[in-house]
């Protein structure tokens, strides 16, 4: 009798703690020991699960929790912090697909009747399908698409959009089929065809929505199937009349969702746009070929650190080539050398800097650059016209005046970093291509920029030993 | 459990996942995905649930067992992942201490 309330308190006080633990996580005093509550609510719920009634299995149920935590743990320890936004995306996957299995298990799970020696299936209400089809095509769509993301930033699939011919009109009918599959499986309940067939179609379309859409947005996509596994899980607990599924999977759900605006806000681009347009298609071609007689002018490091060792105030803004490099340390060893001589030093945050909002934060705190340093972009971008020298290393996309200038630009109105109006512009690049999207930038060609061309790491590394001499 | 009540909770989430993370500063939105990310690994509760119920179904008992596998692995995975992240925001303060002395 109590027993039977021991894991349904477990689950309340569990959903308390998510709660709680993403209140915490959003604020970074305590965001560290938020993360810590929402782990300890698992354990509890996990644990809660554990003392259900009638519960069997636990050898088994031991064994697959070894299976999976030691390469989580593995995985999540030894990953580079530059590799994060696809390991974060490769563990959605996951869930994704735990998702759909828990809804294929609970759909195999036939309520059967034996009357006089035969057996009957009962039929489900509509009603009772209806969570496990949509833990189905939740759980299938974020465990591909999670999956395409993870390529796409890896390196495994082209970051390029990827387009085929008629692409609207075969993914309009692959979701077609995806509810006539759904509604053949309520139907036909005895037929595990329709339900398998529904599968394959919501994978098919993690997939297929996915590949067109470029590396520039796979932060959205990722915070997108996010919620969708957020969601996935709340379906899912429907179907198994769970609390403390519901009351999770919700709350990422949700929250998920508006980490999506907000993170779309910040790139001015709308979800529509992200899900069903995409950048660097042709639109950069006229831009591109009115520049092809300019002509970029490059500096030598010496003459660079002269620049910046007598001047009063630089601006670094960093950018995901930084990452790529591994130059976090370096640049803030340059930083230093800079402070010392009396430099004024900050650095612009762009919000999409990296490939996450806020992932450039996280890679330049593992670097010990003071916080207070590292300035948003609406503290910074008065500051541009005060400065001597604007650093860019990496970063291209969040500089493009076009966003200002140039309204077919396919990134026309989202925010940028105002470089241009710094007294000089040095930029440390590894080619002369164009960006992550794909657009070709006019502040590279401008009359007071300088390129320092190289990998960001080695480039730094002249600078630094350059300013040393000085 | 009655259909209504799981909708009210349903909704009730939804609002109070929104309100939670509303003023998040754009510096927490990739660990705070991660940390959601995490959350979310409570599909592993379906999943040991799943198997536990399986009986002497073994199809059901396999789906079972791959579920909690995979939800183990976005667990654990999205757990030390926003911690690791999380303990580079901590790293500063400890870092001005010894520049102080």
């Amino acid at each position: 009798m109590t027993r039977a309330y021991i894991p349904q308190a477990a689950y309340l006080i569990a959903s308390l703690l998510f709660i709680f633990g993403l209140k915490r996580l959003s604020s970074p005093r305590t965001a560290r020991s938020g993360n810590l509550v929402a782990a300890v609510g698992m354990a509890l719920a996990l644990g809660g699960t554990f003392l259900l009634p009638h519960i069997s299995h636990f050898g088994w149920i031991l064994l697959a929790i070894a299976i999976g935590a030691v390469p989580g743990w593995l995985l999540a320890k030894r990953v580079k912090m530059t590799a994060m936004p696809q390991m974060v995306s490769l563990f959605n996957g996951m869930g994704g697909a735990c998702a759909l299995f828990i809804s294929l298990g609970e759909w195999f799970k036939m309520p059967v009747i034996t009357l006089r020696g035969l057996h009957l299936i009962v039929t489900r209400s509509f009603g009772e399908c209806f969570p496990m089809l949509l833990g189905v095509v939740f759980g299938s769509v974020s465990f591909t698409g999670s999956l395409v993301a993870f390529g796409k930033l890896q390196g495994l699939i082209t970051e390029k959009p990827v387009r085929w011919p008629l692409q609207k009109a075969n993914n309009a009918l692959l979701f077609a089929a995806l509810i006539a599959a759904a509604g053949a499986a309520t139907h036909r309940q005895d037929q595990s065809f329709w339900i398998i067939a529904l599968a394959v179609a919501a994978l098919t379309l993690g997939v297929l929505q996915v590949l067109p859409i470029g590396g520039a947005d796979m932060p959205v996509v990722i915070s997108v199937l996010n919620s969708c596994t957020g969601l996935a899980a709340a379906v899912t607990g429907f179907a198994m009349h769970n609390m403390s599924m519901i009351i999770a999977g919700t709350l990422v759900g949700a929250a998920g969702s508006l980490l999506t605006v907000l993170m779309c806000k910040a790139m001015n681009r709308s979800l529509a746009k992200v899900v069903f347009g995409s950048f660097g298609l042709a639109p950069a071609a006229g831009a591109a070929a009115a520049k092809s007689d300019q002509i970029m002018r490059e500096i030598a490091a010496a003459e660079c650190a002269v620049m910046m060792g007598y001047a009063r105030k630089v601006i670094i803004i960093p950018g995901y080539g930084l990452a790529v490099g591994q130059g976090q340390h370096l640049v803030h060893e340059l930083e230093e050398l800079l402070e010392k001589r009396g430099v004024e030093v900050k650095y612009a945050i762009h919000p999409v800097a990296g490939r996450m909002p806020g992932h450039m934060n996280v890679l330049l705190a593992e670097a010990d650059v003071p916080y207070p340093k590292l300035l948003d972009m609406e503290e910074v971008n008065p500051e541009f016209d005060q400065a001597d020298v604007a650093l860019i290393v990496g970063a291209n996309d969040v500089v493009n005046p076009a966003a200002r200038t140039e309204p077919d630009s396919p990134i026309y109105g989202m925010p940028i970093l105002n470089a241009d109006k710094a007294k000089n512009v040095i930029v440390i690049k590894r080619g002369r291509g164009a960006g992550f999207a794909g657009i070709e930038n006019s502040l590279f060609y401008n009359l007071k920029t300088r390129m320092l061309f190289g990998d960001a790491k080695k480039a730094l590394q002249q600078l630094v030993t350059e300013i040393k001499a000085l | 459990m009655d259909a209504i009540a799981m909708i009210y909770i349903f909704i009730l989430a939804i609002f109070t996942g929104v309100e939670v993370i509303s003023r998040v500063p754009t510096v927490l939105h990739t660990p705070l995905m991660s940390g959601a990310n995490a959350i979310h690994g409570i599909v592993l509760i379906g999943g040991v649930i799943v198997l536990g119920f399986a009986g002497s179904n073994a199809l059901i008992g396999a789906l079972g067992f791959i579920a909690v596998i995979l939800g183990t692995l976005n667990v654990v995975g999205g757990f030390v992942v926003t911690d690791r992240m999380l303990e580079m925001f901590k790293a500063k303060p400890s870092a001005k201490k010894t520049e102080d002395k």
